[in-house]
């Protein structure tokens, strides 16, 4: 099963690097999140990066994310090479995955990119260590949610800027959805609470590492990838 | 080798193959016929394992292609007709991601893959990105990964679409070669691709098939009616011997556009079994007129196919 599931990383993987989308994609988050940064830095002047990781980096992940998972199974309906991939002997589980690390791993080297950013800091201040470790871990889950989400996305069109739109609205739909809490009655408003990325986000970034975070954030991923499958797999229903 | 039986894809209310029972024995090459929409990409589709069928079994080498599609996958070499390549992939990148996937053990890759580019001809493009390649190259890049793990069973659908003449013969020459080894299934509307390769054909219309045989038989069907073109000269009276002929029991006559100034020219249709020779030319000589040319026309594959598909 994994020997697979990396051969189609491998190829993703590959597409991407072969090709500006990577590139760009990397650059323009940097130049983003290095204008954010500094734009808060030198305004608050505190050691900290909370702003940036917890408030803009989700944002421009809101962007980001859908525009490198857009592709990744939208062209291949679009083009025809779906078909090549059906019907070789390996498992529409296999192709989901294989696709979603890809993009996991270009998430995670964008997010790796801007350790110099807490390198600053750490030069400048004393920053609190624990919380912007947490702060990371609570990007990348984040990061690694909306991109089962457009992985999703993109399974059920075959036109990657309808894949790009539906993403972005999901996204901002669980990202958002927090906001609304004071205008439900309690229990509503938890199950809102709990099912936002951003209210998870903001727990991780305290530093302290719950396991209900991680767990909210495993099954919003096993969730999507469910469903990218089942949007595969959408063509053999009778 | 390949069983179907009363297969039936609908797509809606629309159905597209309907009912259709047939048998393929290892070894053979069966040329898939009919016109543009009959069903046979869909018919392929199914035995592939792309998508169910509505109703039906299909077996690959016994197994159900919807139960074992697992194993079924890994028997078939398929071409879809939209020639499934990665345009940002070079050739020898792409063919070594289907040899990855095919799970070619890894010491035997290197010489198959040189096998693989001398048959198919690949070898002055092997470095280069596919989205640059001429549509006959890329065919044959769509050959040599539907053929690279050497499969039991090969399917190929409209192989040669799109390319000229030169590359479709090459492309012919190929698939009759690699039909020498394998159980083949050539899907297509080009009939001297069939003629030219297949040991046996299956036309289908809207969804049904409606002749099965060698392509010699499927001839020898319609061989019983004789079709003669007839050429006369205008002296005497030629609409004479138009009625005459028309008053033949069963011949079908037909004006066509005169070849060369001054004549007429026919075209005569017997009934089974009925030589209209004779009777032609005491016609045109009882008429006055002068016979120019009188040709007896053998059947085709193509008329077995218009024949049969008429009206569609």
């Amino acid at each position: 099963m994994f020997s697979n599931t990396w051969i189609f990383t491998r190829r993703e993987l590959r597409t991407y690097f072969n090709s500006p989308i990577a590139y760009i994609v990397i650059v323009l988050a940097l130049i983003i999140s290095g204008w954010l940064f500094f734009l808060d830095f030198f305004l608050a002047g505190q050691a900290t990066l909370r702003g940036l990781l917890t408030v803009w980096m989700p944002l421009v992940f809101l962007i980001f994310v859908p525009a490198i998972t857009m592709r990744l199974i939208a062209e291949e309906k679009k083009s025809g090479t779906i078909e090549l991939l059906v019907t070789l002997p390996v498992t529409d589980w296999e192709i989901v995955l294989g696709k979603y690390l890809a993009s996991l791993m270009l998430l995670a080297v964008t997010i790796l990119m801007t350790l110099s950013y807490p390198f600053t800091v750490s030069l400048l201040g004393n920053p609190d260590g624990g919380a912007i470790v947490g702060q990371y871990l609570g990007l990348l889950l984040l990061g690694a949610t909306y991109l089962a989400i457009g992985l999703f996305a993109s399974g059920i069109t075959a036109n990657q800027i309808i894949a790009f739109l539906a993403a972005i609205v999901m996204i901002a739909a669980f990202y958002l959805i927090d906001n609304f809490v004071p205008f439900f009655p309690g229990p509503l408003a938890s199950v809102m609470e709990y099912l936002s990325v951003d209210y998870h986000m903001q727990n991780l970034a305290r530093g302290v590492i719950d396991t209900k975070d991680l767990l909210y954030y495993a099954s919003m991923i096993f969730l999507f990838l469910v469903l990218a499958v089942r949007a595969l797999e959408s063509r053999k229903w009778k | 080798m390949i069983r179907v039986d009363k297969l039936t894809k609908r797509y809606g209310d629309q159905p597209a193959v309907d009912n259709v029972s047939f048998d393929i024995a290892t070894g053979e090459i069966v040329g898939f016929l009919g016109p543009n929409g009959a069903g046979k990409t869909t018919t392929m589709k199914i035995i592939t394992c792309f998508m169910p069928a509505t109703s039906g079994v299909v077996e690959v080498d016994g197994l159900d292609v919807f139960d074992h599609s697992y194993e079924v996958r890994k028997k078939i070499g398929y071409l879809p007709e939209t020639t499934p390549l990665y345009p940002e992939m070079n050739v020898l990148e792409y063919l070594e991601f289907v040899q990855a996937v095919r799970k070619i053990a890894v010491s035997g890759r290197r010489p198959q893959l040189r096998n693989m580019i001398d048959l198919c001809g690949l070898g002055e493009v092997v470095h280069k990105d596919i989205g640059e390649l001429s549509k006959g190259y890329r065919q044959r890049v769509g050959l040599a990964q539907a053929i690279i793990h050497d499969p039991e069973i090969l399917i190929l659908d409209e192989p040669t679409i799109g390319l000229d003449p030169n590359q479709v013969v090459e492309i012919r020459q190929l698939i009759a070669e690699l039909g020498h080894k394998k159980t083949l299934v050539l899907c297509t509307h080009i009939l001297s691709e069939v003629e030219a390769v297949c040991s046996r054909v299956l036309i289908m219309n809207r969804g049904k098939i409606v002749a099965d045989g060698a392509p010699e038989t499927l001839r020898a069907g319609l061989q019983g009616r004789q079709r003669l073109q007839v050429v006369l000269k205008g002296d005497g009276d030629p609409d004479r011997v138009v009625r005459q002929l028309a008053a033949l029991p069963e011949a079908q006559v037909e004006s066509r556009p005169p070849s060369e100034p001054g004549v007429i020219t026919l075209e005569i249709t017997s009934g089974k079994h009925q030589d209209l020779r004779e009777e032609v030319f005491r016609a045109v000589s009882s008429a006055g007129a002068v016979l120019l040319e009188m040709r007896r026309e053998v059947q085709s594959l193509e008329d077995v196919f218009r024949d049969l598909t008429r009206g569609s």
